[in-house]
């Protein structure tokens, strides 16, 4: 069982080890294989942790070995299997093999493809490490390893100095949230003189809500969650960052990396219902970054970048789900949004792969025919993602936006709102690609095919995935038993619930927000229709807003902009300011006293040049000196 | 005997290579010396005796009227140091050898002079025998610098030589002071100089003599206006004596005297010193983020790093004193890395200037994962080295302020800044003139890639054992007994 658990991070590490090291001769076809194949097993060995976890096994700690003996505890290399690593252990293989396997026919003819999968792989394995790490800093090495792989792989066309800034942009942006998650340990290390989760958790029983120092903790904590998860103030890296392969997008940048976050506080759960304060900031943070990604994703144009905001968007709603101690609800909309956001991403490669490369929907439009696969399967997602029923998305908002009306009215309001947003967005966007006359090049046009079956089948995997999902977490409305809930229950209740339920909503107040819901979006949908079927509206290239609110969604509320002005401008004129005063006034200090001294040799050797009346004044105003000196003492 | 061994193998070697006339082989007897004396390190390393404070004692009257000893031994910090330099002399050596100036016999015997002193400073345990040492190591490295350097190199020289010279003048002052402390018959010996008992005032003189000294050499803001000039004119090998080993006398010399000697005060006075290491870390960092110049970078950048480690060392807790000693060694191995790197480019196209550079991944590949790795090294990625320092001098921070951590942390998000810059203007991008037909690494520097990117990762997957090593000599330090 042990090896188990350690292969299975180790085994994409391994693959990455060797693709790496023979970049350059291997075989695209062996690379295939290795990078698919160690993911693909470390699936199947996921599988049976979660079925010897399912059928009543104990929770397993695996150490390797001691790798930091610090002054307090020593801090061990080990791995934690329990149902909800288990969980995530399955999305991320699952996902991921797909993910590569689609990988293969969408990077075919790429001088860089077996560098892709020699990442891919790494990334993997940092996931994994993530997931299953048993203490922070475990955890922390996996954080920063994707990281590392996400700027890599962003960055993956690094000729292009615009990509490459992207990459660095996501790079940076995360550290700032690192320096928040790491402050938080060093404050757990000295309080709880442990940074093991199932010891911290334990402990935590023992305290009170807002112990002094659970605040700062949980809020250096979420810090660390908003850089890797995408919210304000540190979202704008996501978008950015579509400058990657758009396999690279579908695993990191939807299903797996941004979703770090809220794994890390479902994980620390114990600590943060300690905390209602940074739970209410949470909830506020997240549901503000739903609308706001959600308003900026209605006026974009490029099909990657609308799905990029929608990301956004849709974290927000994980971390509403969070903030009011939802957490299996949480954890259901990220296992959803992983199936059909990575649905649609893949999808959206499909049409680019199709267009040779082109990202803007403006172009597009009329894709039905000739790209009937990948039409069928974005009308899943797209669907999914609205929240109309059966489909997954549905049951998985349904429950955050349930326990957001329990809680919290205002933030049930808008999250309506955004829900009904995302249903415009994202038909928009399905409309503009699909429906009508095709609006690019007849070159595109005569070349358009749809995609090899590497690529159509994990597509339409993914799409069954997409539909099905709801059931993993079927409400009791529905006839389900909460298949999801019960299994994380025993983690998930391990701390104390700080937040009561406070009224019991009845069944047919449940059905009743659920049709508010339905009703809204499919509203929207009617109207993204009338919009851009029936009127053929296409937002026209020099379109610019000239009102308000569209002008500020279309240049994304200038956070870019303000970004610059309050920290990068400032840091570089600083960074100026500082070089200035080190060479003209610390430099120029150090090589004045350094003259000086020469200049005093100067005039002293002038004491010394011979002229005797100088020496016999010198004497005898000496000889006084020292005689009143010497009668005073 | 040992001891001795290790500072008189490079030290005979590098006076026959001053005699030598022979032309061909003394590159290859300052290699085979460099290596035999890493060897010998690594023969200390396998003798070490944690459960004793000081190993490997040799100790014999010199000046017998003066109280002066011919003393050595190691503790443990004593031995990660020796191992350090003795490690990075023959990389460093090695790399010389794949550069196009051809250095002449006395470059070489003047590198092994150095090596020979630096191992005296980081063994010697009579306080004048440090003292000389210390200015020992001077001396090679002027030359080397003054004779082999760059552009301006005389001025910046002297400059760097009477800067520091002037330091030493305070510490041996503060060694005088201390030895008249001691006890009639009075001794330079450690273990007297080390337990004289002084009062607050006096305590505030040897901190203040001992402090200036090992500024000067760490270097601390502001004392470190030296540093970028000599970084920059020096030849490679010199870059890398000096910041690779050379800057770690300072912190040695911290942990070695001013903590068990000024401990009644540094409570008071301490708070002085954290702000200056605290002020050199943001300022270090922030100045590199707009350097146009390689080496220039990583002179800011390395005084980012040490100001880190000093502050460490200053908050007196065993994790800070912890990861500064281990960042003493990832810095040095990392340091050295990023100045080969900066050779192996300039080898190529005759410029460190990063607006010259550019697309060099496309055509080096393998050149581009070892610029990567040392990269993260120094980013402190975790699983590098970096990382373990960087983590463990922070708690160790946090431990004495939190908000002081969250200050100098923020030289994490800066060291990224600077060092993706550096990455992405030089390795990334369309390629130039320049950087057209840049070849990738040659199977000689694999030669040294390969250990430093083994040890960069290597020490960070498995830190423990040098964290151990270190670990009693840092108990007896802060008087813990927790072992």
């Amino acid at each position: 069982m042990k090896t188990l658990v350690a292969l299975v991070p180790l085994l994409p590490l391994i693959t990455f080890i060797i693709i790496g090291l023979n970049f350059k001769r291997m075989p695209k076809l062996l690379t295939s294989i290795l990078a698919c194949g160690s993911v693909f097993v470390s699936f199947i060995f996921s599988v049976i942790l979660f079925w010897e976890i399912k059928n009543g096994g104990q929770p397993i700690t695996v150490t390797l070995f001691e790798w930091l003996p610090m002054t307090r505890t020593t801090l061990n290399f080990s791995f934690i299997v329990d149902q909800v690593s288990v969980w995530m252990l399955l999305i991320v293989t699952g996902v991921g093999f797909l993910i590569h396997i689609y990988s293969i026919g969408y990077m075919k003819e790429d001088n860089g493809f077996n560098r892709f999968f020699a990442y891919m792989n790494l990334f993997v394995f940092s996931m994994l490490i993530l997931v299953l790490g048993s203490n922070f800093l475990i955890m922390f090495i996996g954080w920063e390893g994707v990281g590392l792989c996400s700027y890599l792989l962003i960055g993956f066309w690094f000729k292009n100095h615009q990509f490459n800034d992207a990459a660095k942009k996501a790079f940076i942006m995360n550290r700032i949230g690192d320096l928040g998650f790491l402050l938080g340990m060093f404050i757990l290390y000295i309080v709880f003189k442990t940074l093991d989760f199932v010891t911290i958790t334990k402990m935590c029983v023992f305290l009170t809500p807002n112990t002094h120092f659970i605040p700062a903790i949980t809020l250096l904590l979420f810090v660390g969650a908003i850089g890797k998860s995408a919210q304000l103030p540190l979202f704008t890296w996501l978008p950015d960052a579509m400058a990657g392969p758009t396999p690279v997008s579908a695993l990191i940048h939807a299903a797996t990396m941004v979703t770090a976050g809220i794994y890390m506080i479902i994980r620390t759960h114990a600590l943060f219902e300690l905390a209602p304060f940074t739970m209410n900031l949470i909830a506020f943070v997240g549901i503000i970054t739903a609308l706001v990604a959600a308003s900026i994703a209605m006026y974009q144009n490029d099909i990657k970048k609308v799905l990029a905001y929608s990301t956004v968007s849709q974290l927000g709603y994980m971390f509403v789900g969070l903030g009011m101690g939802a957490f299996t609800g949480a954890m259901f909309h990220l296992t959803t949004h992983a199936f059909f956001k990575a649905l649609l991403f893949l999808a959206a490669g499909s049409v680019i792969h199709a267009l040779g490369g082109e990202q803007d929907i403006r172009k597009m439009g009329g894709l039905r025919k000739a790209l009937p696969i990948t039409w069928m399967v974005f009308l899943i997602g797209t669907i999914a993602i609205s929240g109309i029923p059966p489909f997954s998305g549905f049951f998985s908002k349904d429950e955050i936006l349930l326990h957001a009306f329990e809680h919290n009215k205002l933030i049930w309001v808008l999250g309506i709102l955004g829900s009904m947003m995302t249903a415009f967005y994202m038909f928009r966007l399905f409309f503009l690609t699909f429906s009508n006359k095709f609006r690019g090049t007849d070159h595109q046009m005569h070349h358009m095919h749809e995609s090899p079956k590497s690529m159509t089948i994990p597509l339409i995997i993914l799409a069954v995935l997409s539909i099905f999902g709801g059931i993993l977490n079927l409400p009791h409305l529905f006839g389900g038993t909460e298949i999801l809930n019960n299994f994380l229950a025993p983690v998930l209740n391990a701390g104390i619930k700080v937040k009561p339920t406070t009224e019991e909503i009845s069944v047919a107040t449940e059905a009743l927000l659920m049709l508010v819901a339905v009703s809204g979006a499919i509203i929207m949908i009617v109207f993204a229709w009338s919009k851009f079927v029936k009127n053929t509206n296409v937002p026209s290239e020099d379109n610019i807003p000239k009102s308000f609110f569209p002008k500020l969604f279309t240049n994304k509320y200038y956070l870019d902009e303000a970004y610059n002005f309050i920290i990068e401008k400032p840091v570089l004129l600083l960074s100026t300011l500082f070089h200035s005063i080190d060479l003209l006034v610390i430099d120029k200090f150090v090589n004045s006293v350094g003259n000086s001294t020469v200049w005093i040799g100067s005039k002293a050797r002038l004491l010394q040049v011979g002229t005797i009346g100088f020496y016999l004044v010198a004497m005898v105003l000496s000889i006084v000196v020292f005689l009143v000196l010497g009668l005073m003492i | 005997m040992l001891t001795i061994s290790l500072i008189l193998i490079p030290l005979i070697t590098s006076l026959l290579l001053f005699l030598t006339k022979d032309k061909s082989v003394f590159k290859t007897i300052s290699l085979a010396s460099s290596l035999i004396t890493f060897a010998l390190a690594i023969v200390a390393l396998t003798g070490f005796d944690k459960s004793i404070g000081r190993n490997f004692v040799f100790d014999t009257p010199w000046i017998h009227a003066l109280g002066i000893n011919f003393a050595f031994g190691m503790n443990g910090i004593s031995l990660l140091l020796v191992l350090l330099t003795t490690l990075l002399v023959p990389i460093i050596i090695f790399s010389t050898f794949q550069q196009k100036n051809n250095y002449p016999a006395s470059f070489f015997a003047l590198i092994l002079l150095m090596e020979s002193a630096l191992l005296g400073v980081f063994t010697s345990s009579d306080g004048f025998l440090f003292y000389i040492f210390w200015e020992l190591a001077l001396i090679p490295i002027y030359f080397i610098c003054g004779l082999w350097g760059g552009e301006n190199r005389i001025r910046i020289t002297l400059k760097f030589f009477i800067y520091t010279m002037l330091g030493s003048l305070f510490m041996l002052a503060g060694f005088i002071w201390l030895y008249l402390k001691t006890p009639y018959p009075h001794s330079f010996a450690f273990d007297a100089i080390l337990h004289v008992s002084l009062n607050g005032n006096e305590q505030l003189g040897v901190l203040t003599a001992f402090f200036l000294a090992f500024a000067i050499k760490i270097p601390v803001f502001p004392f470190h206006s030296w540093q970028p000039d000599t970084y920059t004119t020096a030849p490679f090998a010199g870059s890398m004596l000096l910041a690779g080993i050379m800057l770690k006398m300072g912190l040695y010399g911290v942990l070695q005297f001013i903590l068990p000697v000024c401990s009644g005060i540094l409570f008071y006075y301490g708070p002085i010193i954290i702000f200056l290491a605290s002020v050199s870390v943001i300022y270090g960092s922030i100045i590199a983020i707009q350097q146009k110049e390689i080496k220039r970078l990583i002179a800011y950048s390395s005084l980012s790093h040490v100001g880190l480690m000093a502050l460490a060392i200053f908050t007196l807790t065993a994790d800070g004193i912890q990861g500064a000693i281990f960042q003493m060694l990832s810095h040095g191995i990392n340091v050295v890395a990023m100045f080969f790197i900066a050779a192996i480019i300039y080898n190529r196209t005759q410029t460190t200037s990063i607006k010259d550079l550019g697309g060099i991944a496309k055509s080096a590949p393998r050149f581009a994962i070892f610029f990567m790795i040392t990269m993260l090294g120094t980013v402190a990625l975790p699983l590098t080295n970096g990382f373990i320092g960087e983590f463990m001098m922070l708690t160790g921070i946090a431990q004495y302020n939190i908000f002081i951590a969250a200050i100098v942390g923020l030289s994490i998000i800066f060291g990224a800044v600077y060092m993706f810059k550096l990455y992405q203007k030089s390795m990334y991008g369309d390629t130039n003139q320049l950087t057209e037909s840049f070849a990738d690494l040659t199977m000689n520097e694999m030669i040294i890639a390969v250990p430093l990117v083994i040890l960069i990762l290597g020490m960070g997957i498995y830190p423990k054992p040098f964290l151990e090593i270190a670990k009693p000599a840092v108990y007896t330090l802060l008087q813990i007994s927790g072992m």
